[in-house]
This record gives structure tokens, sequence and C-alpha cells, in this order.
């Protein structure tokens, strides 16, 4: 096992409390400070406590249908000539998307804790729906921020969310998305942080969230290893998978770490083009992000020169955020991870390609890492294999989707 | 120069720099200090406040996009200096916008503008080994809130961290005025004193107070309050040209 272990960046970084080399740490204002402290003692003895992660497995497959399938795209992969294309389907999960393994683990420590009151921040909504399909599970008030763009281009997933018993609450501020609605949550939080549990979506945030999302997500990577040498008898050549906040990728890069012959590949939304403003590259080589704080946490941050975070844009409101989480600044830097991206239009074919192809609708995230491999596979060889973490289905895009390609087919 | 608060209750004002526009900030700050304000908190603007509430997420936005930059905040702090020697000067900042400039540069600049005191809302103790050495570097006054919710090992550690004044917040939440000074203040205060009384800090309250019956009801139990969200909520309702004269009388009936 000593050539697999996964690396423990978190102690490797020094020692305070969740950094990632110079990244994560915990910036939030003072009233937070005790509930985090709490969240990171009540969580730490969850994770050492053998009946936790029982119940979470159990719930894990009895409620959301793990594992998860790793299947070969064999159309596709002979089509683009190169690498074998593999998917990991977290798309085929209770809700549609890989979220609910996070929001499904801290709504049981939420539970664990005594928490009655739940509060979560949405982009796509997709975080939203597990938030709120775990609070009818236990019978918990839950509360959903989410961006008025957001809503206007998730709609269903609002729907969603309503008829799971959840309130949403519109945030009309800034650019009126993901960031925004995370405001808006750890003002919530900050007010009523007294009986309140702060689900957080993605492996970003302040200290103890971005370990805690990534571990919760880790069952993606673990499962993905035991499933690749069963079905090929060796590692993938390369992992793919879209980063908004990164809680997808760094679930499926995670327990390949130590692998260091698996290429680890991120992909960010490029959104309609490369200056600041209309894409969430926050790795891209010009104007894109550099290290600042933003919500709690010290990494890659889109921002003006005087510090101000500048908006973003992404056709998938789940890629559509300024900053990153703090794991993958560090993998950036080391190069122990590639991060690109692909833009609007890349993933508008990628999706139309995977329909057409495979039967498989992805969700307008996860359609990037899906173009990413697109353009991979051909320089790879065929014994070679590629894994997409295709993490969620895009049954929640028809809307934009029938949008979007109704204007490229009037441009055409 | 030492933070002094002469009379008792000693008032803090805050405004958000560059809310209506850079030069107003600076007449409504000589108005609030000629009228009783001992210490000046100069709010960088951001566009992610997080800790703030409706009034002054309002002004920062505006700010934000009238482009507003930490560089335009030293420039008045440097003019109120020269202006008024005696007055307490702190900056009131978002972290973000200091890392950009670089916290070494920051607090040379922040020095070198005549300012005495630092708040950063988004910085803990437990992360501040960097921005504490530039501050005593620079012989600049680290200044750090302490909430109802934090237990007594961190109140210590906030107590022996700060100079100036300890910022106490009035109750758990956001910025914005409230009816009354919640309870939750005065035993945050009678805690917190044990560990300011012995190295001589002062305590000021915050959040939440916005007319001369909150003054006088910190008064009882703290050194200064802070007046934040009603300051700035009335230089929105007021013309530019008439919010210093506004202003001036509202910090002079603060202490009525």
């Amino acid at each position: 096992m000593s050539a697999t272990t996964p690396l423990e960046p978190e102690v490797a970084g020094g020692a305070r409390a969740g950094r990632f080399g110079v990244y994560g740490g915990r910036y939030v204002p003072e009233t937070l400070m005790a509930a985090l402290e709490e969240l990171e003692h009540a969580y730490a003895e969850a994770d050492a406590d053998p009946a936790f992660h029982a119940e979470l497995d159990g719930l894990l497959h009895h409620y959301c249908g793990r594992p998860t399938p790793l299947y070969f795209a064999k159309r596709m992969s002979e089509q683009f000539g190169g690498a074998k294309i593999y998917l990991k389907r977290e798309d085929l999960l209770h809700t549609g998307a890989h979220k609910i393994n996070n929001a499904l683990g801290q709504g049981m420590l939420a539970r664990r804790m005594g928490k009655q009151r739940i509060i979560a921040e949405t982009g796509a909504g997709q975080h939203g729906v597990a938030t709120a399909t775990v609070c009818a599970l236990f019978g918990m008030e839950c509360v959903i921020y989410m961006g008025e763009e957001d809503m206007r281009r998730q709609e269903l997933n609002v729907f969603r969310m309503r008829l799971l018993g959840a309130e949403v609450r519109p945030v009309a501020t800034g650019s009126a998305t993901l960031k925004d609605a995370i405001n808006e949550a750890m003002r919530d939080w900050v007010t009523n942080v007294r009986d309140t549990y702060y689900i957080l979506g993605s492996a970003l945030g302040a200290h103890p969230y971005p370990t805690m999302v990534r571990n919760f997500q880790r069952v993606i990577g673990r499962e993905a290893r035991v499933q690749v040498l069963e079905q090929e008898g060796k590692l993938p050549a390369a992992i793919v998978a879209c980063v908004g906040g990164g809680s997808n990728a760094i679930g499926a890069f995670y327990e390949f770490l130590g692998d260091k012959d698996v290429r680890l590949v991120g992909v960010e939304a490029g959104g309609r083009g490369t200056a600041l403003g209309d894409h969430a590259a926050r790795f891209q080589k010009t104007d894109g992000g550099v290290p600042g704080v933003l919500q709690g946490t010290y990494s890659y941050v889109l921002q003006n020169d005087a510090g101000q975070v500048s908006a973003t844009h992404s056709v998938s409101a789940g890629l559509d955020y300024a900053s990153v989480g703090p794991e993958h600044a560090m993998l950036h830097d080391s190069g122990r991870a590639q991060y690109t991206s692909a833009t609007d239009a890349e993933a508008l074919a990628a999706t139309s390609i995977l329909a057409r192809m495979e039967g498989i609708l992805p969700a307008l995230e996860s359609a990037h890492a899906v173009a990413e491999a697109i353009k991979m596979a051909p320089t790879m060889a065929k014994t070679d294999v590629i894994m997409v973490n295709l993490s969620g289905r895009g049954d929640k895009d028809m809307g934009i989707l029938a949008q979007e390609m109704s204007l490229q087919g009037a441009k055409g | 120069m030492p933070i002094v608060f002469k009379q008792k209750p000693g008032l803090v004002a805050y405004l958000t720099a560059g809310d209506p526009d850079l030069a107003a900030t600076r007449d409504i700050a000589l108005a609030a200090i000629d009228n009783g304000a001992d210490v000046i908190e100069l709010g960088v603007p951001f566009s992610d406040p997080l800790a703030d509430g409706p009034v002054i997420q309002r002004a920062s936005e505006r700010a934000v996009a009238k482009g507003v930059r930490l560089t335009d905040v030293l420039e008045v702090a440097r003019q109120l200096r020269s202006a008024r020697p005696a007055c307490g000067l702190v900056l009131f900042s978002y972290l973000n916008p200091v890392v950009r400039m670089g916290m070494k540069q920051f607090c040379a600049a922040a020095k070198d503008a005549g300012v005495d005191g630092v708040l950063l809302t988004d910085m803990i103790v437990e992360e501040a080994d960097e921005y504490l050495a530039e501050m005593k570097a620079n012989e600049l006054a680290p200044i750090f809130l302490a909430a109802p919710t934090s237990p007594d090992v961190r109140l210590q550690a906030i107590a022996g961290a700060s100079q100036g004044f300890v910022y106490a917040i009035s109750r758990v939440g956001i910025t914005g005025t409230q009816q009354q000074v919640a309870g939750d203040a005065s035993e945050l205060v009678n805690r917190l004193r044990k560990y300011t009384e012995p190295l001589g800090i002062p305590v000021a309250v915050g959040f939440g107070i916005s007319n001369a019956e909150h003054v006088r009801a910190v008064a009882l139990f703290a050194d200064a309050a802070v007046i934040g969200s009603a300051l700035v909520a009335l230089i929105e309702r007021t013309a530019s040209a008439e919010a210093p004269a506004a202003v001036g009388r509202f910090i002079a009936g603060l202490r009525a």
C-alpha cells in the first residue's frame, strides 16, 4: 500500500490548521470561530467513530445507490481514436450528482451535533437539492440561498428544492450567482450560529470545510480505483474532472495523489472569452486568478489589481465562481495536477456528443470535463485509459440547452 | 500615535470611504471629529462584505462601483491626519484588498499616511503572525474583534494581540441597526475585562449602536461606542453637500 498511500497535504503543509501548502486556513469574522472549532471537533469525533461510517456507508449504498458504475464509453472512444474513455457515473447517484455524498455526510454530522436548522448555498442547484433531500430524510429545517441569476437558469432545481420542503431564498446582490449566495449564507450563519449548521457544498471556505468536504467525496476515487483495476487491470493514465469549487475533482483525484503516473486534470470554465469577467478559469495564465482571501480561505481568486473580486461567467452555474478550493491551489502550484479550461461552446458541443454517442446527458458542469477528454484522447495511446468524473446529469439544464442550442442553430 | 478616548464614553465613527465620494468622506470625517468623535474608522469598500448588513453592503457596492481603492482610502487618511493631528485614525478592511497590496507594503503605507490602527474583519488571531509582525514594525495598533460567541480562551488571545482598543461585537450577527443594545454586549465586555484591564486596553462596543440612548447604555459597561450603519444610512439619505453638517449634528447629539 505504501506506493499508493495518499499524501496528507494538510499535515505536510505545516502546523497551522487546515493548510494545504500555503493555501487554506481560516479567515472569518470572530463570531464564527467558536462554531468552526465546535465543527472541527465534532467532525474529528465522527470521523473516528466506526458507527458513523457504517451508517454513512449504509445510506450511500441503500439510499443513494453507491457504488456508481465505471462505464466504458466505447463508441465515443472509437470515434476519437485514442485512449479508452471511462466515465465514473456520479450522474446516476440519487439526486443526480456527486453533491449528495457530502450533503449526507454533513447532514449526519449536524444531526449528531443536535442542530435542527440547516442552511446551504447553491449554484447550479445540485447541492441545494442534495441538502434539501437530506433535510427531508432527517426531518430538519432547510434554508437554501441561491443567486437570482442562478434561480432563473436552474429553475427546475428551484422547484425540486421547494418540493422537498426547503425554503429557497433569492440573493440579488453582486452578480446574483454562487459567490453571492455563499456571502448570504455566511451572513445567516453569523446571525444564527448558535442553532444553525451550514452545509457548505464544495471543498471551499474556512477550515475544516475543505478537508471535511474532500473526505466525504473521496468515495468517488476510492470506488473508481477498485473498478478500473478490475476492468482494465491497471490504473488510468489520466483522470479528468471539472473544477468549480472543486469537490468532485478532489474527490476523484485524492486516492490517486500518490500514483505519480496518473495525470490529474482539472477543467475550469473558460466561459465566453479570456478577459477578466468572461470566464471562471482561476488558473488561467493571463487574466486569471492570483492568491487572495475570499469567503474564509486563502486560494486563487479572480480579482482586479485593487483586490476587488471580479465577476465571472460560465454557461454552467456550478462552475461560475471566482475562487477555487485551496487544495487545488496547492496541487496547481506543485504541478501534481494540471488545470485547463473548456469554453461554453466546447461544453455545449461535448454535451451533444455524449448524448448522441452514448445516450448520456451530462450536466453542463461535467460536460467541461468531457470536452477536455475529447481533446486529450486522440493524443494518447489506444491502450491508455482516461477516467472522466461525470459528476452530474443534465436534466436540470434542459431549459438552458434548448436556449443555447437554438441560438447556435440560428447563427448557423 | 496612541488612540485615546478623551471623554467617557468614547465615540468611534465608522464611514465607508468613498461613499458618496472621497472628498465627501473627508469632509464628513472632519465634521464628526469636530463634533466629538474620538476615532474615525475608515472602511475600505470591498466587493464581498460578508460580515455586513444591507446598509454597509450598499455603501460598499456604491464605492466599489466608483472604483475606490485601498490607496484612495489611505490618501483620505493622510488628509485627515494632516488636518486633525490629534484624532484617532483606524483603517477597517476585509483582508483581500490588503493581501493584494501586500501586508508589508500595506502596513508601511498606513504608517506613512498617519494611520494609528487597523482592524481586519476576517483576520483572526491564529492567522495573524505576519500581520502582527508588520504592524509592530510600523508601530501600528492591531485591533481585533471579540464576539459574544468567543470563549474566554479566545478573548484572552484577542486582548493579548490587540492595541488601541478591543472591538466588542454587541450581538451575534452582521452589522446594522437594532432597537436595543443586546444583553450579550455587557456579558461579553465583563468577560473581556478580565483580560483587557491588566493590559490597560479600552473596550469599544459596536454593531447596532445607533442613538444617544444606546450610547448611554454602552457607557455603563464599556469605554467607547462605535457608530457605523446608522451613520452610513444617514449619509445615504442625505444630499452630499448637506452630509457633513448632518453627521456633525448627529454625532454631537449622541452624548446628549
